[in-house]
């Protein structure tokens, strides 16, 4: 195993970079996005809540894989210049923001009720309530949860591979056809997954163990 | 022109009628108190002033604005109404300061430095000026509510509605509440307290309006005439029964 490291660094550190940048990515837009439509899940408007509840079920439900394809195979149709790393990173945004959405929409339905009708009748409106006094409590309180998404995230990112992503897998898999040690590289390409998810896990549970020291209700 | 007027409102959950042909005008400075028993629709007749409950029929003036119209801006009723609520719902993410102070600055635009000094004149008012910098839930229920009193007066609104101001407090607190409240009522503010406290019915308010199934029953400009002679049927049974609990 050792050998693979040292023997190709260079395209292993190379599909590390893809797996950071793709996660990077989608971590940022997913979590805008998960925002975004977790909004429109609790929305007082009927039609932004029935938007967000087909976009949450459908990307919830459908495989990884089947979204990641859909994106590489036939979004190019449509929109030139996407090739795998951009499609498997939109792919992976968007799926994980589902899982996001429904988890800052936990997170603000636990936020107690009298908070927004407090909010309400001292004059402010339903969106000044929520960026000033609900988000920052849902926001403790998905942290965790949250995390795990981030950690799924990194993992998931090896679809990539399928996509021809340039990604650790996609590299892995390159390295393991070439040398047929398919053991060493696999075992090789897991440990630096490890090392890219190890410290966001425990970069997670730091912030959680700080934001418990604030209140909740 | 009067702050706060009911015509032939109805209020229905589905398909319980909550409110019933609800007549009632409130004049500024007014401090109205609401008894009746549990389930009678009195949160529910507060809760339909500052818009948290939305009526079915009838017609709701508040400041002038019929709150039926879909050209009455919410909040700027809420601006002008302000609430105390039973669990006192202060921001559990702010400090108390804070909590005074997010209202004015982000609704009334108060600069942050005149704000502030405005919350620490209501500290004061209600005695709490040491406890500016604490998180609510280092506070006792007493406190917590007389926050929420400061809250609600820093948005200098038109009138307050209480819901049960007292009612989740420890006996030995209830007082600082009330005196509180009293204080606010002397400097001439329109109150509309629900509130199970005969004392402050009677000694605070000058108007009292008894509630029963969703109705009005009786509506007295002389809360201790009520209370000693009750004309209303209903409201005999309930102050014969609360008065034997006492
Ligand atoms: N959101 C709601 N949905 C359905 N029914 C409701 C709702 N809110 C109140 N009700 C019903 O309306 C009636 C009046 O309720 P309301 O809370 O106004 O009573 P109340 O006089 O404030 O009682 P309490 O003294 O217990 O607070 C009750 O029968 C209650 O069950
Ligand atoms: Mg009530």
């Amino acid at each position: 195993m050792i050998s693979i490291l040292t023997a190709h660094w260079s395209e292993l550190v190379e599909g590390m970079k893809y797996t950071i940048g793709s996660s990077l990515i989608a971590l940022i837009g997913s979590l805008i996005l998960g925002i975004i439509f977790a909004m429109f899940v609790i929305s007082p408007n009927r039609w932004l809540r029935i938007i967000g509840s087909v976009y949450v079920e459908i990307f919830r439900n459908i495989p990884l894989l089947v979204v990641a394809m859909f994106f590489y195979i036939v979004m190019p149709r449509f929109v030139p210049g996407l090739d795998g790393f951009k499609a498997g990173t939109i792919g992976l945004t968007i799926y994980t923001s589902a899982f996001i959405a429904e988890t800052f929409r936990a997170g603000i339905e636990s936020v107690a009720v009298g908070q927004m009708e407090a909010a309400r009748s001292n004059g402010m409106t339903y969106l000044q309530a929520m960026k000033y006094i609900i988000l920052p409590q849902a926001t403790k309180i998905v942290i965790p949860p949250l995390g795990n998404q981030f950690v799924n995230l990194v993992k998931n990112s090896s679809v990539l591979a399928f996509l021809a992503g340039f990604d650790l897998m996609y590299q892995g898999n390159l390295i393991a056809s070439t040398t047929f040690k398919t053991t060493d590289t696999y075992l090789a390409v897991g440990l630096l997954y490890l090392v890219m998810t190890m410290p966001l896990s425990y970069l997670m549970r730091y912030l959680e163990k700080r934001w418990s020291r604030l209140p909740t209700v | 022109m009067s702050m706060i007027e009911f015509h032939d409102v109805n209020k229905y959950y589905g398909k319980f009628k909550a409110l019933k042909n609800i007549n009632l005008t409130i004049e500024r400075g007014e401090v109205v108190t609401i008894i009746g028993p549990s389930g009678s629709g009195k949160s529910t007749l507060l809760r339909t002033i500052n818009g948290l409950e939305l009526i079915s029929s009838g017609q709701l003036l508040v400041d002038n604005h019929d709150l039926a119209d879909p050209k009455t801006d919410m909040n700027r009723i809420r601006k002008n109404v302000g609430m105390v609520f039973q669990h006192f719902n202060l921001y559990a993410n702010k400090t108390i300061l804070q909590n005074i102070t997010l209202g004015p600055e982000k609704v009334l635009k108060v600069p942050h430095v005149k704000a502030a000094e405005d919350a620490e004149r209501l500290l004061g008012l209600v005695g709490l000026l040491d406890q500016a910098h604490k998180l609510p839930s280092m506070l006792s229920g007493g406190q917590k509510q007389r926050i929420a009193i400061a809250r609600a007066l820093a948005m200098h609104p038109k009138a307050i509605l209480f819901d049960e101001p007292t009612s989740a407090l420890d006996p030995e607190v209830i007082g600082d509440v009330l005196d509180v409240m009293k204080k606010v009522a002397e400097q001439g503010m329109t109150m509309i307290v629900v509130t199970h406290e005969m004392g402050f019915a009677k000694e605070v308010g000058n108007r009292l309006l008894f509630m029963a199934d969703g109705e009005i029953r009786e509506d007295s400009n002389d809360p201790r005439e009520f209370f000693r002679a009750p004309q209303d049927e209903r409201a005999q049974e309930f102050l014969g029964k609360i008065l034997h609990v006492d």
